[in-house]
């Protein structure tokens, strides 16, 4: 069980008080109805799934209950870091 | 290549069981050839036999990076059913499930197909109407199902408890009596032997690094830690590890990759005698011919390329496992292991060509591809062989996600299995 250092609270608290959110920085399309399907299928379902570092979301659903982004790699799955959602991407 | 037999076994158990011949070659890579396979997972072997085997085409390899059989084909939990909700699925699994058939006979090979019947317990009204459709949809494409009353089920499989007063009461349930199980390995070994007999080269030990196109785009071949082969056309199936491979030739897939756990438990004597899922109390099991109990777990809720998964996701498992079997309370888990899935929007695999000439994937079995492999196997041969998809996995292509003609089987897949 991973322990995640939630931004907002300033404490690491374990993997169960947090739910995971997918991929971060998959920005919400401003003009939806502009969008040709290819745009729409990389915006709803294209994923980077690197292996390595890993830009992601996390939400303190147990504790303070706000998104937020976190950088983890995925072979060792260590946290290199947790920003709070709105920061520029790590 | 001896052909085994009774005949065989006996002669060489006279002789201590010395004198067994290599089963297959351990293959050099040569420069080229017609067709490359990446990833020595069943589904991979089994696509270079039916290449080799039904389509001619037997200047083949399979790269594989570690050991064959070392990923999902060694790390599942060996169930085979074909109870999917829509046409196209259950046309594709039950095309699998038609091959398992045989399929001993076919390799030479016994891969201990075992049809002992796979029951899915309804726990609430959403599950009896749900698996109701599902066997109603069922048997209309011809796919076996057919429901249990709580007393039919404990039947069936004793160790269940039907106590009405349990958290999560069982209701009825589902039943598959073709589904069943089948040992894993040997599915891996009976390809590879199957295959290595018809000319086929299974390399080891040897990760792809990059797909090399040419001017036109069309694939060139393969660099790997063992320098480059070349080959018109390459199957990629790599399982987890396919979004990695499919960036090498520019293509970004709608996969993500999770880890997903299993465990066994102490060998038992025979007690257990079908595989029993839930998805709503999340746990499904089955006894392996040594005697353990085979139990899976669910995924982690993270992407991973990590093969290990969290404790907690075990503990919640085993929780459901005794609610489930009271029996089972006081057994001993012996070992617990992962595996990556690769897992599609829609819980259906992605078979057939992509936007590069010459390669074509299988992907996307998210955390139940055990079951398809002779299917999965035959259609991607077809597909590398014609150039174009047969009827079966036409509708599982990459263009689905476009077009958004999805095959949604996120319940029939819902309990991770």
């Amino acid at each position: 069980m991973f322990l995640i250092d939630c931004p907002y609270c300033e404490e690491r608290r374990p993997e169960n008080e947090f739910a995971y959110a997918g991929e971060a920085h998959i920005a919400r399309p401003l003009d939806p109805s502009a969008l040709s399907d290819a745009e729409w299928e990389t915006y709803l379902f294209i994923r980077a799934n690197p292996r390595g570092r890993h830009n992601e979301r996390w939400r303190h659903i147990h504790g303070c209950g706000r998104f937020f982004n976190a950088v983890r790699d995925t072979v060792t799955d260590k946290f290199e870091c947790t920003y709070k959602a709105g920061e520029a991407r790590r | 290549m001896t052909r085994f037999s009774a005949l065989s076994l006996f002669t060489k158990a006279l002789g201590g069981h010395k004198g067994w011949e290599q089963q297959w070659p351990d293959a050099q890579p040569k420069p080229s050839y017609d067709a490359i396979i990446v990833g020595g997972g069943g589904h991979g072997l089994g696509a270079a036999y039916y290449l080799a085997r039904k389509y001619g085409i037997t200047r083949v390899a399979v790269i594989e990076k570690g050991w064959i059989g070392g990923g999902n084909t060694g790390r599942n939990t060996t169930i085979i059913r074909s109870n999917y909700l829509y046409d196209e699925s259950a046309h594709l699994y039950d095309h699998a499930v038609k091959l398992w058939d045989g399929l001993s006979q076919e390799l030479n090979y016994n891969t201990m197909y075992s049809k002992r019947g796979v029951m899915m317990l309804a726990h609430n009204v959403h599950d009896v109407q749900s698996f109701k459709r599902h066997i109603h949809a069922n048997r209309l494409n011809g796919v076996d199902n057919e429901w249990l009353t709580p007393d039919e089920a404990k039947e069936y499989c004793p160790p269940l408890s039907i106590d009405p007063n349990a958290r999560y009461p069982v209701l009825g349930a589902a039943l598959q009596r073709r589904g069943g199980t089948a040992r894993h390995d040997t599915v891996a070994w009976g390809y590879a032997r199957a295959a290595a007999a018809l000319g086929v080269d299974i390399i080891q030990n040897c990760a792809v690094t990059d797909i090399r196109r040419g001017p036109d785009g069309a694939v060139e071949g393969v660099e790997t830690t063992r320098g480059f082969i070349g080959a018109k056309k390459i199957g990629v199936s790599a399982a987890g590890n396919t979004s990695v491979i499919m960036k090498m030739a520019g293509l970004d897939f709608p996969l993500e990759s999770y880890p997903l756990q299993a465990l066994v438990s102490e060998p038992i004597k025979p007690v257990f005698p079908c595989v029993v899922m839930s998805n709503t109390v999340h746990a499904y099991m089955s006894q392996s011919d040594k005697g353990e109990l085979v139990i899976g777990a669910g995924t982690d809720q993270y992407v991973s390329y990590s093969q290990r998964g969290a404790l907690h996701i075990i503990e919640h498992t085993l929780a459901s496992i005794c609610e489930i079997f009271p029996i089972f309370r006081r057994m001993r888990m012996l070992r617990s292991w992962g595996g990556v899935v690769d897992v599609t929007p829609d819980r259906s695999p992605i078979l057939g060509k992509t936007p590069v000439r010459g390669l074509y994937v299988n992907c996307g079995w998210g955390t139940g591809g055990f079951k398809a492999t002779p299917g999965a196997a035959d259609l991607l041969a077809y597909t590398i062989a014609r150039d174009e998809p047969h009827r079966i996995n036409a509708p599982f292509n990459l263009d689905r996600f476009r077009n958004g003609r999805l095959i949604d089987e996120a319940a029939a897949a819902a309990v991770a299995h």
